[in-house]
């Protein structure tokens, strides 16, 4: 073991960095080493900190505190040029690519060579010689439409690579990568450490981590929990327990409701998400009356494609949705909501409100061809009025008038106005995606009591949530979702079994040795 | 950001109002939309007047001109309301699309196959030389909403089906439309080798204010003709289904947000084409007007680009139909008088200058400016 290396070894040096965004510490005094031809794994939930972290360190950010130097020298990026000119480049998880010109041109794009004339055919040379020293395969002259993302991911690369980047910031590589693309990748990244390039790699995938890392770094809401372990020397069920934590859990008051029958069953249900690209594989579960089913797992592992699937917002390619004996899958939209079919969008502003409209539009949303606010043709305009008056005095919904445009709203008066619209609808199945997000306290109580009087009224609730404290305190049973896959059902509220399942373990194979 | 103020050692005088542009955060007043679109207006004039002053002329006399000979008699008051019919029916057009946030561009296009469509009736024929007027009235104006929502429904198809983007559709189309009537005018229904159809006969002409002169000697020589009643009727229902019907909520819930349209379950992509064809409709019933009740016959040049001018009509109204015909009777009087003062120039820059402060205005739609005097500190 050659844990004391001298500094001069040492890439990067990060200390007591701190990043603050308007209302949210991203890092505080965060520590962070790179050594030189080492892959160093950044792990941690969404919202941890660990892409504003590498934001610091690639120049895209200013940090407000703490220092960082570079080959030993202290640095102070004011731009993502500085720091490509101190050998640091950043591999974002959204590409920064121009479809229409070919690979070389992409590369060359904000270069000071060549000058004026391209001269393609000599970089297209230039190029693949790069390419050939690290293993990329791509043609230089390839248009970058006509790649794969994987394809794109290696221009990416070797945009930094030729820039002379000695550090490589990895920003989530594998999350748009298919699993051949990944094992490519890494093989990539094992030629690149062998020719002396660091590696930063972002991620939340704790198998992936294992895989690929020389050591590790964990970050859990903005600060550090483990600084730089050694990969080989910690387990998967340690390395989970740290990225989730252990916290006093607050419980709600809740009370004992008579579970009936099952109202949702969706039996392996198959979706693709917007880039075509399956992100359902086979999930089934199913929801009762009066329960609460949460849905835990780090996003982006499928939850908004279910949620939208369950509604019909979004096509089922295999498996079926029942809801109360009914089968909706691939129903529209409107027939799932005949049937009490009801759905809290994560995104209030985008999907769940008409921003511009009055808070009496916007409550009328389904209901408006309904009677008696739908009188023949028209929208009775009166009826609406009483409507909306009546749910802003039963919800405490904050607002002038009922004509006040919504975008005029804080978030959680707005959150009131969806849940106040759905749950007057008396749903029989309500999905509730992320309903406390970005709340205050007193806005997350009241959220969590109406949830939970749904539950005590007899609907079946599927509540999907990033924040396991919420969903442990307020679920019946937990599914664990991974890669569009359930690892598992728990209803114990082990927080153990739910972080290790978060990060790709089946329920089935946790204690069992040698998972690693 | 780095404060620029005026250094310690500058003269002590400052401007003594601070002003300060700033989000609004509660909804515009009601009266706030109609000054806007007013002002607009009066300094697109008073930019025109500077234009004829430095000219050398006389921009009070070009504006009395401009006045007096649009809304100064009965006689050339009725002038504008023709010119006002056709550009009524195509703003409230353009309204319906806009407020889904559908932008056709086509009225000009959609308009034009209204007037194939109207003369087909008379030409092709559809309808026997002698039948009575009243169905000729009804024939060519169902011809030319039939031929319109046509040319609308294509685009709205392609953008439903395919995501073709509607505002080069729309505009293409236009091109399209013009040469296809050409191809009639120059060949199928030219008469003897010129450039236009036979006149069509009397009783399938639109009846005019004129023709009531027997009656009532006052409205002798009126052309204003039953295309008023054509483009009041369609805005009353257009204001209504807009303002009060589930359709009217439902583009607006469109027009504002589709995603969340999507999640209420509305069906955008039925919407996008029903609503591009009453869009086209309403073009094309401008159109079928136009050459039943001024031009009689099928020509080339129908129209001024009334098309266009329905777009600038449609904001000017901030898409209120009832709105529509106040907004485009003050056009017509623009496009009427203004040629008495200059054949293009001046008019149509007055019209260009509207436009570009209407869309100026919104700046202040969406923020709140306060003057306040600066406090000694």
């Amino acid at each position: 073991m050659d844990i004391e290396k001298s500094t001069d070894e040492l890439v990067v040096q990060m200390r007591s960095v701190t990043k603050r965004f308007p209302g949210v510490i991203a890092n505080s005094e965060v520590d962070f080493d790179l050594r030189k031809g080492e892959v160093h794994a950044l792990l941690g939930e969404n919202g941890a900190g660990k892409s504003t972290l590498m934001n610091v360190l690639a120049g895209l950010y200013k940090a407000e505190a703490g220092s960082i130097s570079v080959h030993g020298k202290p640095v102070n990026f004011g731009s993502p040029r500085e720091a490509i000119e101190a050998g640091i480049g950043m591999v974002h998880q959204h590409f920064m690519l121009v479809p229409s010109q070919s690979v070389t041109e992409n590369i060359l794009l904000g270069l000071d060579e060549p000058r004026f004339i391209m001269r393609l055919p000599e970089y297209n040379q230039k190029v693949a010689e790069v390419a050939e020293q690290y293993g990329l395969h791509v043609d230089p002259d390839a248009k970058i439409w006509q790649l794969s993302v994987g394809e794109q991911q290696r221009v990416e690369i070797l945009k930094m690579l030729y820039r002379g980047a000695d550090v490589l910031i990895m920003d989530e590589p594998t999350a748009v990568l298919a699993p051949g693309e990944i094992d490519e990748l890494f093989n990539t990244l094992r030629s690149m450490t062998d020719q002396g390039k660091s590696i930063v790699f972002i991620s939340h995938k704790l198998h992936e981590v294992m895989e690929i890392s020389d050591r590790v770094t964990v970050l859990q809401k903005g600060r550090i929990t483990s600084s730089g372990l050694n990969t080989k020397d910690v387990s998967r069920a340690d390395l989970a327990r740290l990225m989730v934590g252990r916290e006093v859990i607050f419980r709600v008051e809740k009370t004992e409701v008579q579970i009936g029958d099952v109202v949702l069953d969706v039996k392996d249900l198959e979706a693709l998400n917007d880039k075509g690209i399956k992100s359902l594989n086979g999930v089934s579960l199913n929801v009762r009356e009066g329960e609460i089913v949460g849905l835990a797992g780090v996003a982006g592992n499928g939850q908004n494609e279910l949620a939208e699937a369950l509604v019909g917002l979004r096509e089922a390619i295999e498996g079926s949705i029942i809801v109360n004996n009914q089968d909706v899958t691939n129903k529209p939209v409107k027939l799932g909501i005949r049937h009490g079919i009801s759905l809290i969008p994560a995104d209030r502003a985008k999907v769940g409100t008409a921003p511009n409209l009055s808070v009496t539009d916007n409550v009328i949303m389904k209901n408006y061809d309904q009677k008696p606010i739908a009188r023949g043709w028209q929208v009775n305009k009166k009826e609406a009025g009483i409507y909306a008056t009546e749910l802003k005095d039963n919800y405490d919904i904050i607002v002038p008038t009922i004509d006040t445009s919504v975008r005029l709203l804080s978030g959680g008066n707005l959150q009131k106005v969806i849940l106040a619209r759905e749950i007057s609808s008396e749903p029989k199945f309500m999905v509730a995606v992320q309903p406390t997000r970005g709340l205050d306290v007193g806005a997350i109580e009241g959220v969590q009591k109406l949830l939970l009087s749904q539950r005590e009224s007899g609907a079946a609730v599927l509540l999907i949530s990033e924040e396991l404290e919420e969903l442990l305190s307020l679920s019946d049973r937990i599914y664990v979702i991974y890669e569009g896959e359930i690892m598992g059902e728990i209803d114990d509220g082990d927080i153990d079994k739910i972080g290790q399942m978060m990060t790709g373990t089946p329920l089935e194979q946790i204690g069992k040795e040698g998972v690693n | 950001m780095a404060d620029i103020s005026v250094k310690e050692s500058a003269p002590k005088w400052k401007f003594p109002f601070k002003i300060k542009i700033e989000n609004r955060v509660d909804n515009p007043p009601k009266w706030l939309s109609p000054v806007l679109s007013l002002s607009a207006v009066v300094i697109a004039l008073l930019i025109g007047a500077l234009v004829i002053w430095i000219a050398g002329a006389d921009p009070w006399a070009a504006y009395s001109h401009i006045a007096k000979y649009s809304l100064g008699s009965w006689g050339v008051i009725s002038d504008t309301m023709v010119k006002a019919i056709p550009l009524m029916l195509v703003g409230l057009a353009c309204s319906i699309a806009f407020r889904m946030k559908l932008w056709n561009i086509g009225a000009e296009g959609q308009f034009f196959l209204g007037a194939f469509g109207a003369s087909m009736v008379v030409l092709l024929p559809v309808l026997p030389m002698e039948a009575p007027k009243w169905q000729f009235i009804l024939v060519t104006a169902g011809f030319g909403m039939f031929f319109g929502a046509l040319w609308g429904f294509i685009p709205g198809f392609l953008k439903a089906r395919y995501n073709v983007n509607e505002i080069i559709s729309t505009l293409m189309m236009n091109y399209i439309a013009i040469e296809w009537n050409n191809y009639f005018i120059y060949g199928v229904w030219s008469e003897s080798g010129f450039q236009m159809s036979r006149m069509f006969q009397r009783n399938a002409w639109l009846p005019r204010l004129s023709d009531l002169a027997k009656s009532w000697p006052f409205f002798g020589g009126l052309t204003t003709h039953f295309g008023l009643v054509f483009a009041i009727v369609a805005a009353v229902i257009l204001w209504w289904v807009l303002s009060k019907s589930r359709w009217g909520y439902e583009i607006k819930l469109i027009g504002d947000n589709p995603r969340a349209a999507e999640y209420a379950g509305i069906s955008i992509k039925k919407n996008i084409v029903l609503v591009m064809i009453v869009s086209g409709a309403l073009a094309g019933l401008a159109g079928a007007s136009e050459i039943t009740g001024v031009v009689h016959r099928l020509q080339g040049a129908i129209s001024p680009g009334y098309g266009y001018t329905g777009i600038i009509i449609a904001w000017l109204a901030k898409l209120n139909p009832l709105a529509v015909i106040l907004a485009s009777i003050l056009f017509g009087a623009l496009i009427l008088a203004g040629r008495e003062v200059q054949p293009s120039g001046i008019p149509t820059l007055i019209q260009g200058l509207i436009m570009v402060f209407l869309i100026a205005s919104d700046f202040f739609y969406r923020n709140q400016v306060r003057i306040t005097r600066k406090v000694e500190d």
